[in-house]
This record gives structure tokens, C-alpha cells and sequence, in this order.
């Protein structure tokens, strides 16, 4: 599978990418590439496009203009290379099926048209909610999960697709320390198999701890690149325009500027909230 | 039991389970109306295909009603699109212009055929039998029979082939869509069956009373079981029973058959309701008194040990302190007591509350679990 990848691709091209509900754009004229193996998140405010763009990536929106490459060609032909974690909120928790059941989905685009799971398929779906902690949970109703878990569900059915690249929309939102933990668990693990993971990201304060490259994304492409360059106060400013400025705290000593811990600090709130 | 009755209620099972298959679909995707829209904006497609045909029972007017129903979703879905009206008005909008200029064109033009109002609103299963196929002179049975059986074929064989796909793009089509498995595909296929099925059960049971055996089976369904393929058989055989109960309603009643078997689908759903073992009524309400005293006597647990052995004990461990220390009225705190003596929580000694072990060891784990 890796073989048919051209090797100077880059994970995901982005070029020109325009998206618009009628003519109001939601993601204009963005120009983005993320290279194989990196961890990147996808920061910005509400309303910024930041699903849009996982959904423009993946073909489930029609951009208004632009052009998407997954490792240098067309989405259609790359899907077997491709995992997508939706938000949590986005399917119905009460349907009428169990965990494993959910993560043998996961494995449907390599099954194909009209056959049917097998016991092979069975046991790497065991085997991907082992590794999120939930094994003992397969036979469960899925309505009977808490928040944390139905996250670690989709993250095993993720895992399952044994993609090369993943995309995660806020896979962190309202979860419970112990997911919050497995998650990033995960996320490491994925960097130290070489593979290309971008995650939709809410809380500023975890970016430089959890991820190495960042894209800054207010409808328009603010910056992106690796977080000691980019993850800047300024770089943040212009992204949640203005309202906040951003704690270079103690886990992110990178490049310590004396000067502006103590005006930032205050302010330090205000970015939780917004984050 | 005569032949045509057994035929009548032939049907009537066929109707049912064809309408059950489908209709798990549209209870899961919350398209229950959608079922309605289809069922009665199919008229004109009927009507018009009937005017070329001048024959109720040419499978043309089968794909009228298909090409109309299809018609109805998409022009739903269109004004969905245009984002100025939620789906239930926009559904609201659709169907009744449709169904009316049918009856319209009934009106006006095929006023002196079977083709009337009356008929398609319920049908009539008692007529069912008195039109038959015949096949080189030999008579096979009731066309309405035959086609129903047709059509609950081909509703079983899609539901098995792409009873994969089907769940998927049920349950999450954004995944359905990534996967490249054409969720909207999916949906125009099943609401194409939908209209299929509905044309062919409308001769039978009418327009409003298919929608009745295609949500109610179902809905009812969906209460006893957490697994997608129990559901759709046990739709199914909530659909036969109901067919069958209200046929025989019918008959005791001597009413329309197809209103009864739709009030049977109510009543069957009602029982359902309440007596689900997991999600039912009653069994939610035993649940939630269950906890309330179960809660009541781990805080009573707590409450003992907590001055157990110790100067105070004379004072609080009495059933009568309860009410002041507790807040509970005296009739609550005796019944309390009550149960905690009857499950070997504790044992009385005079006024006096004493925990037993197994009591102690309770309220150990209550307080540790918190």
C-alpha cells in the first residue's frame, strides 16, 4: 500500500481551497500542506471552517473552488489511506447496535460492497478497542456509554482502518481524563509509526504539549507549520482577532520572552474561555 | 374459515411484513413522516399512470407511484436545501399539493371508476380476494396477493444484501460518505422501495394506513431489542400479529378491516410501551422507585455507621431521630427502616437502629464509591 505512494508527496496538498454556503465562504482561498508523519492540530474560533476543512479534504463538501490532494492525488482514489473520526455528536447514540459492531464499520471500506464482516475482522476490531482500553466493553449496548468511551469507540474504529493518514474532529471535547490520556497515548503512538494525524483542537493550552505542527485557521489560513514557529501570540491575535493573548507557560519553554509573561498572564483566562 | 378469508388474511400478513422491512429504516433515520409524504403524495403518479393504462392493477402504476415518490423526497429535500424551512414543514408543504392534485384529477376525470377517494385513503382488504390472477386459463390467487409477495421479496432481498451498507449509512453517513459506500444513494434507493411498497399495500390497506404498518411495528420493535437485525424481525412479526389481530377485530366488529389492523398496530404498540422489559413505562418507573429506596436505605446505612459505637449513638441511631436528622417524614423513615430490617440491612433492639455486617459493609462501599 505504501509502495504506491509517490515518495516526494506530501500527506495532504491543499491548494486555492475556497468553500462557501451560498456566498457566504466559510474557508477562503486556503493554501495548505502537511507533510507525512507530523501531528497536527487545527486551531481557530467558532465558526472558523475548521470541520469544513476536514470535510472539504474528505469530499464530503463540494468546495466553490480549489483543489485537494491526499498524498498527491485525488481523494476518491486514496481512501483505503484515510481514517476519519467525526465529532462525537454527530451519529445517534441510541441506534440499535453494540461497541464492536460500531468498530468493525471501521473495517467496511476494506470489505467492500456486499460482504459481510468476518471472525479475521472480528479480532482486529478486539484488537483496536484493546489498545483504546475498551475491550471489555465489545458486547455493550452503545447507548449505555459514557461521553469518554463512546470517543475511545470511534478512536478504535479509526484505528481499525489502519490508515496512514487520520483526521480527528475534536476528539478531545468533553471527555474524562482517562480518554484525555488514552487519546494522546494514541496520538504518540500514530507519530512513532510515521503517521500523518490531524485533529480539530479546542483547548490552546495542550497544542505545543500534544502536537508538533499547528495550523492557525480563522476562514482564512492564518499560519501553519511547526508549533515553536507558528504558535505564537501574535499568530493567535490575528486568529481570535485580538480578544486574547496567550500564557507562555512553564511546559512551553521554548522560547521564553521574559517580557510579556506578565502582561499575558492575566489574560490567561480569557483564553480558556474562548478555547 | 372460508378460502377467501384465509386469502384476505394471506394478504394482510404480506402487507404487514412488507411494510415492517422498510419502515425499520425510516423509524432509525427519524423519517417516520417522510413514510406519510411518500405514502399520499404517490396519488397523482397512480392517477396518471392509471389514465394511460385504463387497468388498476398495471404494474405501470407501480412505477407512476415509484417516479412520484421519488419526486416527493426530492422535492423535500430541494426547499430543505434553500435552507428557509425546517423538514417537517417542508414535508407539510409537499405532500398535501401532491395527494390534492390527485384527488383533483380523480375527481374530474375518473369519477366512475373503482379509482375513488374512499379507496385510497383505506383501501379495501374485503375486495382483495374478488380480483385474481389468472395464469393460462388457471386461476393462481389474488393479483394483491401476488404482487405484495413481489414486493416483500424484493424489500427482504435488498435489506440482506445491503444490510451492511444500510447500517452504516443509517448510522453514520458521514463515515458511509468517506468510506465511498454513497450514503445518498442509499437513502434514494430505500425511498424508492418505500414508495414501491406503499403503492403496492395502498390497494390494500389505503394510503393512511400504510404508514401506520410501516412506523408502528417498528417504533414498537425498537423498545424491545438493542440489535439491529432482531429489530427488523421482530418489526415483522409485530406486523403479522397485528395484521392478523385485526382482521379477526374486523371480523367480530364487522368494521373495515384495514382500520382495524392499524388499531391494532396501536394497541400492540401501547402494550409494547408500557410492558418493555428495559425501556417499557412500567419497568422504568419500577426502576426509579427501586433506586429511591434502595438510595434511601444506603443513606440510612451510612447514617448508623457514621455514629456507631460512639456517645452519640444513643441519640441519632433511634428510628424516631430520622425525621429530625434526615429530613424524612416519619411514614417515609418507618418504611425505610422497614425495608433496610427486611433486606438484613440492620436489626431494631428497642427504639434503637443496630447495622448489621452485611449493613456496615454497605455503607463502607456506598461511602467508598463516592
Amino acid at each position: 500500500m505504501i509502495q504506491s505512494i509517490e515518495p516526494s508527496a506530501h500527506a495532504i496538498d491543499v491548494r486555492d481551497l475556497t468553500v462557501a454556503y451560498r456566498d457566504k465562504p466559510v474557508l477562503w482561498d486556503i493554501d495548505l500542506i502537511v507533510p507525512k508523519g507530523v501531528l497536527m492540530a487545527v486551531v481557530g474560533p467558532n465558526g472558523a471552517g475548521k470541520t469544513t476543512l476536514l470535510k472539504a479534504i474528505l469530499g464530503l463538501v463540494r468546495p466553490a473552488a480549489g483543489e485537494v490532494l491526499v498524498y498527491g492525488e485525488a481523494y476518491e482514489k486514496q481512501r483505503h489511506l484515510v481514517a476519519y473520526v467525526p465529532q462525537r455528536g454527530s451519529v445517534d447514540w441510541d441506534f440499535p447496535t453494540n461497541v464492536l459492531d460500531v468498530v468493525l464499520m471501521g473495517l467496511y471500506g476494506k470489505i467492500g460492497w456486499l460482504r459481510r464482516p468476518g471472525s479475521e475482522e472480528r479480532k482486529l476490531a478486539l484488537d483496536a478497542l484493546e489498545k483504546v482500553g475498551m475491550a471489555d466493553y465489545a458486547g455493550r449496548q452503545i447507548s449505555q456509554l459514557s461521553g469518554g468511551q463512546q470517543q475511545r469507540v470511534f478512536l478504535a474504529r479509526a484505528l481499525v482502518q489502519d490508515a496512514e493518514l487520520y483526521f480527528m474532529d475534536e476528539p478531545f471535547q468533553g471527555v474524562d481524563a482517562t480518554t484525555e490520556r488514552a487519546i494522546v497515548a494514541l496520538l504518540r503512538e500514530l507519530r512513532q509509526r510515521d503517521k500523518t494525524v490531524v485533529v480539530v483542537h479546542h483547548d490552546l493550552q495542550t497544542v505545543p504539549e500534544y502536537f508538533d505542527s499547528v495550523l492557525l485557521l480563522n476562514v482564512r489560513r492564518i499560519a501553519a507549520g511547526p508549533v515553536e514557529d507558528v504558535f505564537t501570540e501574535d499568530n493567535l491575535r490575528l486568529t481570535y482577532g485580538g480578544r486574547v493573548g496567550f500564557l507562555r507557560d512553564t511546559r512551553r519553554s521554548v522560547e521564553p520572552v521574559p517580557d510579556s509573561r506578565q502582561e499575558t498572564e492575566p489574560e490567561d483566562r480569557s483564553l480558556r474561555d474562548i478555547a | 374459515m372460508t378460502i377467501e378469508q384465509l386469502e384476505i388474511q394471506a394478504i394482510a400478513v404480506i402487507v404487514s411484513a412488507a411494510c415492517a422491512v422498510p419502515g425499520v429504516f425510516l423509524v432509525l433515520r427519524r423519517m417516520a413522516m417522510m413514510s406519510d409524504a411518500i405514502s399520499h403524495a404517490i396519488l397523482p403518479g397512480i392517477v396518471v399512470a392509471f389514465f394511460v393504462t385504463h387497468d388498476l392493477n398495471s404494474p405501470l402504476l407501480i412505477l407512476g407511484a415509484a417516479v412520484t415518490g421519488i419526486f416527493t423526497v426530492f422535492l423535500v429535500e430541494s426547499i430543505l436545501r434553500t435552507r428557509l424551512l425546517k423538514e417537517d414543514a417542508a414535508i407539510g408543504l409537499v405532500f398535501p399539493i401532491l395527494f390534492s392534485i390527485g384527488v383533483v384529477l380523480i375527481a374530474r376525470f375518473a369519477g366512475d371508476v373503482h379509482l375513488d377517494t374512499d379507496a385510497v385513503l383505506l383501501g379495501e382488504l374485503a375486495f382483495a380476494p374478488f380480483d385474481r390472477w389468472v395464469v393460462f386459463g388457471t386461476d393462481v390467487g389474488p393479483k394483491a396477493l401476488w404482487m405484495m409477495s413481489g414486493i416483500l421479496i424484493l424489500n427482504t432481498v435488498f435489506i440482506i444484501a445491503f444490510y451492511k451498507e444500510l447500517k452504516l449509512s443509517t448510522f453514520d453517513a458521514g463515515l458511509a460518505a468517506a468510506l465511498g459506500f454513497l450514503p445518498g444513494v442509499m437513502h434514494y434507493v430505500l425511498m424508492t422501495l418505500v414508495s414501491i411498497t406503499a403503492v403496492g399495500a395502498f390497494d390494500a390497506v389505503g394510503s393512511i394506513l400504510v404508514v401506520a404498518l410501516m412506523i408502528g411495528p417498528p417504533a414498537a420493535a425498537y423498545l424491545l431489542t438493542d440489535r439491529l437485525s432482531l429489530m427488523i424481525i421482530l418489526s415483522i412479526v409485530i406486523g403479522i400479529v397485528s395484521a392478523l389481530g385485526g382482521y379477526w377485530m374486523a371480523y367480530l366488529l364487522d368494521a373495515s378491516i384495514a382500520g382495524c389492523m392499524a388499531t391494532a398496530v396501536g394497541l400492540v404498540f401501547t402494550a409494547v410501551l408500557l410492558a418493555a422489559p428495559d425501556k417499557g413505562v412500567v419497568s422504568v418507573l419500577r426502576r426509579r422507585w427501586r433506586q429511591q429506596w434502595t438510595f434511601a436505605e444506603k443513606m440510612l446505612a451510612i447514617h448508623l455507621r457514621h455514629h456507631e459505637g460512639l456517645p452519640e449513638a444513643r441519640r441519632e441511631n433511634r428510628a424516631a431521630h430520622l425525621q429530625e436528622h434526615l429530613g424524612w417524614a416519619p411514614d417515609f423513615s418507618e418504611r425505610v427502616v422497614w425495608f433496610a430490617e427486611r433486606d438484613g440491612l440492620l436489626s431494631r433492639r428497642g427504639e434503637y437502629l443496630i447495622l448489621t455486617d452485611a449493613g456496615r459493609e454497605l455503607a463502607a462501599e456506598a461511602i467508598v464509591q463516592n
